[in-house]
């Protein structure tokens, strides 16, 4: 898969990119500045991006506004963004920008290699996967309808299929069946009122339902 | 504190009948003056044996309408605002204590004096204004000499009813250093915060991250899968530091300020906690940096305490540039009785904002609502030129 990776600390773009390389992906654009990052996006030939949300010129959040820009040009166009700090502010306004594919994490996340080239995997798959950190703080809050309707254990799925955690994995994370999570996920949509398609868009509907988007 | 209200709506200079109907009323205040100068003098004597309290608690207010009036009447006959300075009684004073804040006021002890002047010097000045214009014969002495008569008067009440600008500069220095105090102490603060932040967290898992790397180091060749647990030891140590140097930085100049200004900051802060709370922003600009990061601190303070204390199922957050005055409100329907002087945090906002002659005033009745105003005077900067991914 041919990525777009755009970090302008030269020390992490080079691990970023022997680590994707590594496993199995090929960088067709590797830019460190905000204005090359336009025409890296544009070229058809990228199939997803791995964004940093700080870039010169002004180390603010062009990263995350060429995600979303990118994203309206080609709806769908898959993107990772990785950052020193997540706001849930940021994973809405990402969210906001189309139905999934949209992958929001702290940059220490990449320290589990494996873990981290499968969100990639996942989020060009048109998956979402957020941090922890974004999913710990939005279940902090306290909600209302209709997400008050879900029971705690059902909120706690929820926060994993955030994450992006595949049902074996939230299995696995819970110590239940799979068939306890699938039984779970199917509630969720339910109490949801999500319409019954693609099982991937659902999840993606849910995780912006409880994202209040 | 009352706000003079000026006899006549116009803007004009007064005229010569209108200078002289103000004398006439100045004669007519003199028997009112003369009461409360008598009253005011008994009434503080009398204060020793509580008895003269209740005197005080009358006569006082009395003198300041008096001196209002006369503030009044300067400011049109001098053309420039006499405005009335009187220490703030605090909210839920009892009565005694209202006294001691009157007695206290400079103010007070200077309308005291006017009044002696006014009841003499001033009366005199008055009465010739009339018996000029009464007298019909003197009308010629009247109409030249009316205007530098009232304009004498309006000056002697002035001197006494005003402060001077001496006075004006000296209590501005008093207010400057003390709030240069305040921010000095808060930035030493501050920086021994930081420093205990750094050295009990990313320092020390930083040595710790050493410590596994070394020991995996050592143990590569005897005992693989030892130096297997410490290395990932060391990534977890790692992942700790790398939280902990977040906490940091958010808590010098949290990044979503920098990226978003003040409306974007408020808005994340907004989302983080676990009430609804609804931000309406409208800014131009951006105001300077260091008033932008010291409101944004107000209003992350003003909001923790809403999800702390308040008990409220709402909150909202408004943000607006007026008249020279950025004004941040932030409000929730909790149960009230908030108050600033409990809490060290609110008065940490009070002196951080005092920095820019700023100020925060709190309304919060037992029952709630409970509405922080928080305001700084400062310009907007032109819009900032949304970050772009446009070469500069």
């Amino acid at each position: 898969m041919r990525l777009v990776l755009a970090e302008d600390n030269a020390l992490l773009r080079a691990g970023l990119s022997t680590l994707l390389e590594s496993h199995g992906f090929s960088i067709l654009h590797a830019v460190d500045h905000a204005a090359d990052l336009d025409a890296a996006l544009a070229d058809p030939a990228a199939e997803a991006a791995v964004l940093d949300v700080r870039m010169p010129p002004t180390f603010t959040d062009e990263g995350l506004r060429a995600a979303i820009t990118a994203r309206a040009a080609r709806p769908g166009f898959p993107v990772m963004v990785l950052s020193q700090y997540v706001e849930s502010l940021y994973a809405r306004e990402l969210l906001a920008s189309g139905t999934g594919a949209v992958g929001y994490l702290l940059k220490d996340r990449v320290a589990d290699v494996a873990e981290f080239a499968e969100g990639v995997r996942r989020v060009a798959a048109g998956g979402t996967v957020l941090d922890p950190e974004v999913v710990a703080t939005v279940l902090a809050r306290r909600r209302e309808e209709p997400l008050d309707r879900l029971t705690a254990r059902e909120r706690e799925v929820l926060g994993l299929m955030a994450e992006g955690r595949s049902n074996a994995a939230i299995a696995q994370r819970l110590s239940v069946t799979e068939k306890a999570v699938s039984k779970h996920i199917n509630a969720i949509f339910t109490k949801l009122d999500l319409p019954v398609d693609e099982d991937d868009h659902r999840r993606v509907r849910a995780v912006l339902a409880w994202l209040r988007v | 504190m009352t706000a003079v209200t000026l006899p006549l709506e116009t803007t004009r200079a007064p005229g010569r009948l209108r200078l002289t109907s103000y004398a006439a009323w100045q004669l007519l205040l003199w028997i009112p003056t003369l009461v409360a100068v008598v009253f005011m003098v008994l009434g503080g004597t009398l204060a020793i044996a509580w008895l003269g309290i209740g005197l005080l608690l009358w006569v006082v207010p009395m003198m300041r309408w008096l001196a209002g009036r006369h503030r009044a009447m300067a400011a049109q006959t001098l053309g420039v605002p006499v405005p009335a300075e009187y220490r703030p009684v605090p909210e839920g004073t009892h009565l005694v204590g209202r006294v001691m804040v009157w007695a206290l006021d400079p103010m007070t002890w200077r309308e005291l004096a006017w009044a002696l002047v006014s009841v003499t010097l001033g009366l005199l000045l008055s009465m010739i204004a009339v018996l000029l214009f009464v007298c019909v014969v003197t009308g010629a002495l009247w109409w030249f000499g009316i205007e530098p008569i009232m304009r004498a008067r309006a000056r002697l009440d002035c001197l006494f009813l005003s402060y001077g600008r001496t006075e004006r500069l000296e209590q501005r220095v008093a207010d400057l250093t003390q709030s240069r105090a305040h921010v000095v102490d808060h930035s030493a603060a501050e920086l021994r915060r930081l420093e205990r932040d750094l050295h009990d967290g990313a320092q020390a898992r930083l040595v710790a991250l050493s410590m596994s790397l070394g020991m995996a180091d050592e143990a590569f060749d005897t005992d693989p899968e030892r130096a297997r647990r410490l290395v990932s030891e060391a990534r977890s140590t790692t992942t700790a530091a790398l939280g902990d140097l977040r906490s940091v930085v958010r808590g010098i100049h949290p990044p979503v300020l920098a990226d978003r200004g003040l409306t974007g900051g408020v808005e994340a802060l907004a989302l983080d906690l676990p009430l609804p709370v609804e931000v309406e922003a409208r800014l131009e600009g951006r105001p300077p940096a260091p008033v932008e990061s010291a409101l944004y601190f107000g209003i992350a303070e003003c909001l923790a305490n809403v999800g702390k204390h308040a008990g409220a199922e709402h909150a909202w957050v408004r943000i607006r540039h007026r008249d020279g005055v950025l004004r941040a409100i932030v409000g929730d329907d909790g149960r009230g009785g908030a108050d600033p002087a409990t809490g060290s945090g609110m008065l940490g906002v009070m002196r951080r904002l005092a920095a820019f002659d700023g100020t925060m005033s709190v309304s919060s009745p037992a029952g709630g609502p409970t509405i922080i105003t928080l305001e700084v005077p400062c310009g907007l900067s032109s819009p900032k030129t949304t970050p772009s991914s446009e070469p500069d």
